[in-house]
């Protein structure tokens, strides 16, 4: 540039323009996840658990990994989970799968208003699940049954709430699958966004100032990250270092909006915690290994004492965003079949076939017999009645429960309503 | 004239209205190359490129906040919130920004601003996605309130509210987007094809906010209703028999006193039905003012029906829903009181 045309450009500024990030293939182009880098397995170091966050700040940026291509454990987060342990996250997984397959069906089939599956996201909340000790609590989303299917909660119960029936543990108020239960770790699920992130800080300081042992487990998509509630998050945990586990799903979709748009020019969701003195980790969320040896480290962190860490699990929403959602609208059909992290499920198993304790026969086995059972479990929630059909909650459950005591005038419209 | 639906009705006054007016741009979470859940801002992106309608971070905070910043700067932003239950994060700026821009800084500074969201239940969306939470804003000054219940007013007051030089919130009852409903959920539903308030003008034009529309004469009794409940109310009169005049408010703030008064000395009775929790609501600010300016043409107490002080449940959604039958009763109790 010459110096008449530099001072030009100083003196007289170029209009300004808005930038809008756009994702890179909308429908009708090739899926392309080049801009995804993925490093090897095993590639990532393990830090001790006391480590200064400030000398860990590249694996914010990488992504942790164990199994890799050959179906092989690698590296130094691999080795902490039994044979046995590992087939009971895959059949966790498969029956997750399986359930969500079932309950897709009966929604189509007019049995609930509503349903939000899980599917190419069965490890992180089945793996996570197995890092936490009685007494946790998970503060989680929609998309986290598997913390309920991985704690041993009662499928029936879980479909009795997905069909607002008369067994329906929370009498028909809440939406499907907005499970709750105190007993297994899971908080009650609100349904609007990021609210609760700051809630498991608060829970977890309570064990804190409690002088307890529990620790929470803080739940959240890629999208709403963007929330004021994930900031205030992050900005409580580290100055209090409450004993936290700040989970973020990154399945790349949040509806139709593609990660770029809440990510923005942070390289990365894990580099979120960064700014907050968080040691913060990234990890493959459809390697159940890697994901349950970060969950384990991060849970760890936070019994010790040693504060919060924040953990991104780099994964696909294969499926619909919910039963009200048609992805083929804004992405490209195809686009799950390229996503270079393959398939949790798929991926448990060839390690397992590598290890010598599974074949792909015992796999079909293991599918049919997990079919059977959620069948099984699937008609005696049906039993018990469906959205529109049988058994349902009383419209008195309605009134019941808004406060500890009725109020006159709630006890007064119960009447006005007859029930 | 075409026949649309409401979302058609109300995509195309924000088309009219960003082909006339470059200062209006629209953004929200799914709103851009999607084109919104509900489908109202479906090709606007396309038509009037990235910057004039796009896709947000899930940020009700951060949608309005940016909002009421380009309205400042002199744009004429018209934001989608997904569902009016997902304001809360952005209440804070509604409350104490944008509704007091003008009044605090003398008029230096105004806010030309609509916030667009759908409002009420009758979808089995449980208490996240069927909230009417109008009180909220009618309780705050500086906001105006609005909540069509067909497209052809959908549209005109769209375009009302967009060239409204102060902060307009446009509630859209969702239960009415594709059709009107009367709250008989096992009926067949009836298209706005078929319904006369489907046929919407083509181009520009307005109607007045702060005008109520009187959608059935009557001598008996006055209803007062917006949104879905105009549709409630009517079947109500039409299967009790009872001679109702109904009103459909339209806007909330600024109220249309002048024809609800004049309604309320002709028939002497009243009746307030809307979709929100009882107490505190917008009903009860009606029924106030109904008893400030008729008293001595009262006849009978004035009688709300509306949705029960719960959180909106999902199983027993039509428990809740102040149904024809609901509404029917008090209609009943007041002509006979």
């Amino acid at each position: 540039m010459s110096s008449q045309e530099l001072r030009k450009v100083m003196s007289e500024p170029e209009p300004l323009s808005l930038h809008v990030p756009e994702p890179a293939v909308r429908p009708g182009g090739n899926p392309d996840f080049s801009n995804v880098k993925i490093p090897r397995a095993g590639a990532v170091p393990r830090p001790e658990i006391d480590v200064d966050p400030e000398t860990i700040r590249e694996l914010a940026f990488s992504i942790i990994r164990v199994l890799n291509r050959n179906g092989e454990a690698v590296g130094p987060w691999a080795g902490l989970l039994s044979d046995e342990e590992l087939i009971e996250g895959m059949r966790h997984m498969m029956t997750l799968r399986t359930f969500d397959a079932r309950m897709l069906i009966a929604q189509r089939q007019g049995k609930t208003s509503f349903y939000m599956q899980h599917l190419g996201e069965e490890a992180i909340s089945c793996a996570f699940r197995k890092a936490l000790s009685p007494g946790d609590m998970n503060f989680p989303t929609y998309r986290q049954a598997g913390l309920l299917i991985a704690g041993g909660y009662s499928m029936v119960d879980m479909m009795c709430q997905v069909y607002s029936n008369s067994r329906d543990p929370l009498k028909g108020r809440q939406l499907p699958v907005m499970y709750a239960s105190k007993e297994h770790g899971f908080f009650t699920i609100s349904g609007n966004l990021a609210t609760q992130y700051v809630q498991a800080v608060g829970w977890a300081m309570a064990s804190a100032i409690s002088k307890d042992t529990k620790i929470a487990a803080a739940w959240i998509g890629d999208g709403s990250t963007a929330e004021s509630d994930f900031h205030a998050a992050l900005v409580f945990a580290s100055t209090y270092k409450a004993p936290v586990v700040l989970n973020i799903v990154n399945n790349q979709w949040a509806i139709s909006t593609f990660q770029g748009i809440a990510r923005g020019g942070s390289g990365t969701f894990a580099a979120r915690g960064l700014g907050f003195g968080i040691p913060s980790l990234r990890v493959d969320g459809n390697d159940y290994l890697a994901v349950h040896a970060a969950a384990k480290w991060a849970i760890e962190r936070a019994r010790r004492n040693l504060g919060p860490t924040l953990i991104e699990y780099v994964t696909y929403r294969v499926g619909a965003h919910s039963t009200s959602d048609d992805p083929s609208a804004y992405r490209p059909k195809t686009e799950s079949d390229a996503w270079p992290l393959g398939d949790p499920i798929i991926r448990l198993k060839n390690h397992l076939i590598v290890k010598g304790v599974w074949s792909e026969e015992r796999h079909k086995q293991t599918e049919a017999e997990i079919l059977d059972t959620v069948i099984a479990a699937q008609k005696e929630a049906e039993s018990y009645g469906t959205l529109h059909a049988g058994g349902k909650p009383s419209a008195r459950d309605m009134f019941d429960r808004v406060y500890a005591e009725m109020p006159p005038h709630l006890r007064r419209q119960r009447q006005q309503a007859g029930v | 004239m075409a026949r649309m639906t409401m979302i058609e009705a109300i995509r195309d006054a924000m088309d009219v209205m960003m082909a006339r007016d470059e200062r209006v741009v629209v953004f929200g979470e799914d709103v851009g190359y999607f084109g919104g859940v509900f489908r109202c801002t479906a090709g606007l992106q396309q038509k009037y490129g990235k910057t004039r309608c796009f896709d947000t971070p899930i940020s009700e905070a951060g949608i309005v906040g940016t909002a009421i910043g380009m309205a400042s700067y002199g744009l004429r932003p018209c934001v989608e919130i997904q569902f009016a239950d997902y304001m809360y994060p952005a209440y804070d700026q509604i409350v104490s920004e944008a509704a007091r821009l003008r009044y605090r800084s003398n008029g230096e500074f105004t806010c030309p601003l609509v916030i667009r969201m759908p409002t009420g239940g009758g979808i089995f969306g449980g208490q996240t996605h069927s909230q009417s939470p109008e009180a909220l804003f009618t309780h705050v000054a500086g906001l105006k309130t609005v909540v069509p219940s067909n497209p052809y007013d959908a549209k005109g007051l769209l375009i009302s509210a967009i060239e409204d030089p102060d902060p307009v919130i446009f509630l859209e009852p969702k239960r009415l987007y594709n059709g009107p409903f009367d709250g008989h959920h096992d009926r067949p539903i009836t298209p706005w094809s078929k319904h006369e308030l489907g046929e919407v003008p083509s181009g520009h034009f307005v109607l007045p906010l702060g005008k109520a529309s009187v959608v059935r004469t009557g001598s008996a009794v006055t209803v007062l209703a917006y949104g879905t409940m105009v549709y409630v109310a009517q079947a109500a009169a039409t299967e009790t028999g009872i001679d109702a005049e109904i009103i459909d408010l339209r806007t909330l703030i600024p109220l249309d006193l002048e024809t609800i008064a004049a309604s309320v000395r002709k028939t002497g009775r009243c009746v307030v039905v809307h979709e929100a929790t009882l107490t505190s609501g917008f009903g009860a600010e009606l029924a106030a003012l109904v008893q400030e300016s008729c008293f001595f043409h009262l006849e009978a107490p004035i009688t709300r029906v509306t949705g029960w002080d719960t959180p909106y449940p999902h199983a027993q959604e039509w428990d809740y829903f102040p149904g024809p039958a609901r509404v029917g009763r008090a209609l009943v109790e007041t002509v006979e009181a």
